[in-house]
């Protein structure tokens, strides 16, 4: 067990391979960084991080090293001291600010990063108030081009390279580099070799200052004017943390949030921009009913004792003729008050998993220059293109014992054995859409069909009920990633029009009263489904919880 | 830097003597002005008040009315679009929507700058946190419009206030002048020079 002194308080840092940053951290003080990142090799070039150490020996003596050294690339031993709040040390940090700071072309009013920007922070709490530059500042030529999401203000670079490093060793294909020496130097890609692997737009992320802006955020928002919420991307199974950023109805951005359970540090570009259909203005915002081969709105409050009704009197017949469709975009949480609704109707009602998108198959990253992937694998695209798969078999495991695929309900369908069908869809709009023509076509002759989704379909067309959903930006609930990891995703913008979330749908469908609270579902789940038993805190916390499961492994 | 204890300066309210207590003192001065301008009205000194409609008022060149936006010396609009307007603002009142700029000398402009002057409770804070003094508040008073949506002022009208004031001689005061980007740089015949390049 290693004790660290950071300012004269000690810290157990047990056994951990600690550099003096984390040990620090530890200890509550934060030592300024730009160019190390946890996830990055040390290159110890931004001397951000310099502090003075020093060793406590056995006999409570203590040596101080004679010059400050950097806190990134000194590994924390037992009895090590570090001392970040003496003169030597602050006048380092202060001097390195300042040169940090001769060329930056202090543009805050313009930039995007303002707001969430370390070179302000750090200067702010580390640095001197005023400038002694009395030159001219370099001012290299911005590079609009330096990817397709992705661009370069030049000028602001304080040359930490992390972003050079993350195409060198995260996604290993090297776009980026250095080029020139000294105050001269660039970031730049080689002339038609841009910076468009998938996970390209982390750089934005791990730049900390603006010199690298994401295309697709570019002046839309200030970043104090966004609010931000603990969510989970739902573009595949690997299930990224997030940091959802919306502000009035719109989400603006996605950010990756650290998660070593699920992702680590990063998120690809494919989640990161798959947003945008959450602002769409395609989507359904209230619910219609057909009414001579046209949908015409009917207010809630109609339209879901109408619903109710009409499964209960084709479930009275022929309960095996009513399925119930659970797509893998639902959370566990509404997935469970769907199959409970239907299985309440009679415990013959089929339910079956929706479509699950597969594309391609899993990417995993660092690659090498021809694209081939190396291993160890530092991140996985999966083709599993939708959050929660497992999350809604294990609900159907459980209310029926077996999973019922689409393929055989559209099958069942085409030959007259389905009478109602409730399709709990929440479908992204991906290319080739989730359902094809014919499969619509097949289904086409069910008598009622309740399409509960986000955006119009082939299904949508001749559903005799549309019902209008949330996306996973608006909802709060749980999504069991890839691995089993169970994940809380948290409403990061208020729905529009007279959406309201599936989970308060299927609420309501069960005649409960209240409104939907996931933690309180949650503790329901735990103790009515063995598999999500892990849950029964409520919360998940930050990284989420994983759920054991006998049968994997 | 953070703003440090030993800057920070404490100041109590000085605590009143029986005169002030008795408050007639305070009364008695009131009351002067008031003797002095019905002395003035009666026995031919003119009158005090102002014939509003008919006579235009002399205001002084920082009253708080109408904002305009300010042109640059090639009559672009100086905004960067910043938000800092809209952050300082204590009414909410101002929306931008903001774009790359189409000139190479700056990076961001305003695509819709919209300030809804009803909204408005001319406080003057967003003059104060504009950093390249595109934004200021004239001495124009007399607001009115036959709708609300009249007193929305999108970008072209706050730069024919500019437009305006410029031509009536009625500039308002600067707040003051910063030396942020190339936009807030000020013409030289102004005679206002730049204030130091305060930079932290």
């Amino acid at each position: 067990m290693a004790t660290v002194y950071v300012n004269g308080k000690p810290v157990d840092i047990g056994n951990e391979k600690l550099n003096l940053i984390q040990a620090a951290q530890k200890a509550g003080v934060l030592i300024p960084h730009y160019c190390w990142h946890p996830a990055l090799t040390v290159v110890a070039s931004c001397r951000m991080c310099l502090v003075e150490v020093g060793e406590r020996k056995p006999d409570g003596s203590i040596t101080m090293q004679p010059k400050v050294v950097p806190a990134c690339q000194t590994p924390a031993k037992d009895g090590t001291v570090i001392v970040t709040n003496s003169n030597k040390a602050k006048f380092a940090q202060e001097q390195t600010l300042e040169d940090l700071l001769l060329n930056h072309p202090l543009d805050c009013p313009v930039c995007d990063k303002a707001g969430e920007c370390l070179l302000q922070d750090y200067t702010f709490n580390f640095g001197r108030a005023q400038s002694r530059m009395i030159d001219e500042k370099n001012t290299p030529p911005n590079k609009p081009y330096i990817g397709n999401n992705v661009t370069l203000f030049t000028d602001r670079c304080i040359m930490c390279s992390r972003c050079v490093r993350f195409t060198r060793e995260i996604s290993g294909t090297a776009e980026l580099q250095i080029i020139n020496r000294g105050h001269h130097s660039e970031i730049d890609i080689f002339p038609g070799e841009p910076l468009n692997n998938k996970l390209a737009t982390n750089v934005v992320d791990l730049c900390p200052v603006g010199a690298l802006c994401s295309k697709d955020f570019l002046y839309k928002q200030r970043v104090w004017n966004l609010k931000t919420r603990e969510s989970v991307c739902a573009d595949c199974s690997t299930g990224c943390s997030i940091w959802l950023d919306g502000n009035k109805s719109i989400v603006y951005r996605l950010r990756p949030r650290y998660n070593p359970q699920a992702q680590g540090h990063f998120m690809c570009d494919d989640g990161r921009l798959g947003y945008h259909y959450v602002n769409s203005i395609e989507r359904f915002l209230q619910p219609m009913v057909r009414r001579d081969g046209k949908l015409t709105p009917l207010p809630w409050t109609e339209i879901l004792p109408t619903i109710r009704q009409a499964f209960q009197s084709v479930a009275q017949k022929d309960a095996a003729g009513v399925v119930g469709v659970l797509s893998p975009f639902l959370t566990c949480e509404e997935a469970y008050l769907i199959a409970k609704f239907l299985k309440k109707l009679s415990g013959q009602v089929r339910l079956a998993l929706g479509p699950v998108p597969i594309l391609g198959a899993d990417d995993t990253y660092p690659k090498d220059r021809r694209g081939r992937p190396i291993q160890p694998v530092k991140f996985t695209i999966r083709a599993e293109k939708c959050p929660n798969r497992r999350g809604v078999e294990e609900i159907l495991r459980y209310f029926q014992g077996e999973i019922i695929s689409f393929e055989q309900v559209v099958h069942d369908a085409a030959e007259g054995r389905v009478q109602a069908m409730y399709l709990a869809a929440g479908y992204p709009p991906r290319p080739g859409g989730w359902i094809s023509e014919t499969q619509a076509q097949m289904l086409q002759h069910i008598p009622l069909i309740v399409c509960h989704d986000l955006l119009p379909s082939p299904v949508s067309n001749f559903a005799h009920y549309v019902l209008p959903g949330a996306s996973w930006a608006e909802k709060e609930g749980t999504f069991v990633n890839h691995a089993g990891l169970a994940q809380a995703i948290h409403w990061g913008v208020v729905p529009t029009g007279q959406i309201r979330t599936d989970g308060q749908v299927f609420l309501d469908l069960l005649e409960r009263r209240g409104l939907l609270h996931a933690p309180t579902l949650r503790k329901e789940l735990a103790a009515e489904v063995p598999y999500f038993a892990a849950l029964a805190r409520g919360d998940l916390g930050e990284y989420g919880i994983p759920l054991n499961d006998e049968r994997s492994a | 830097m953070p703003i440090a204890e030993n800057e920070v300066k404490w100041v109590t309210v000085p605590k009143a003597g029986l005169l002030e207590q008795l408050y007639l003192p305070a009364i008695f001065q009131g009351l002067q002005t008031t003797v002095r301008h019905a002395t003035k009205t009666l026995f031919g000194g003119g009158a005090v008040t102002q014939q509003f409609p008919e006579v235009e008022p002399k205001l002084p060149p920082n009253y708080r009315g109408v904002h305009r936006l300010n042109r640059d010396e090639q009559g672009r609009v100086k905004c960067v679009a910043c938000y800092m307007c809209s952050t300082a603002c204590p009414a909410h009142c101002i929306d931008i929507v903001a774009a790359p700029s189409p000139w190479p000398d700056r990076e961001k402009y305003p695509e819709t700058f919209v300030i809804d002057e009803l909204r408005c409770i001319y406080c003057g804070m967003c003059e104060q946190a504009c950093p390249v003094d595109a934004i200021e508040l004239t001495t124009l008073y007399d607001l009115s419009g036959f709708s609300r949506e009249a007193l929305m002022f999108d970008k072209e009208k706050l730069l024919s206030v500019f437009d305006e004031t410029v031509k009536a001689g009625t500039d308002p005061i600067r707040t003051r002048s910063g030396r942020l980007s190339v936009a807030s740089e000020l013409p030289a015949d102004t005679g206002l020079t730049s204030s130091s390049s305060a930079q932290s």
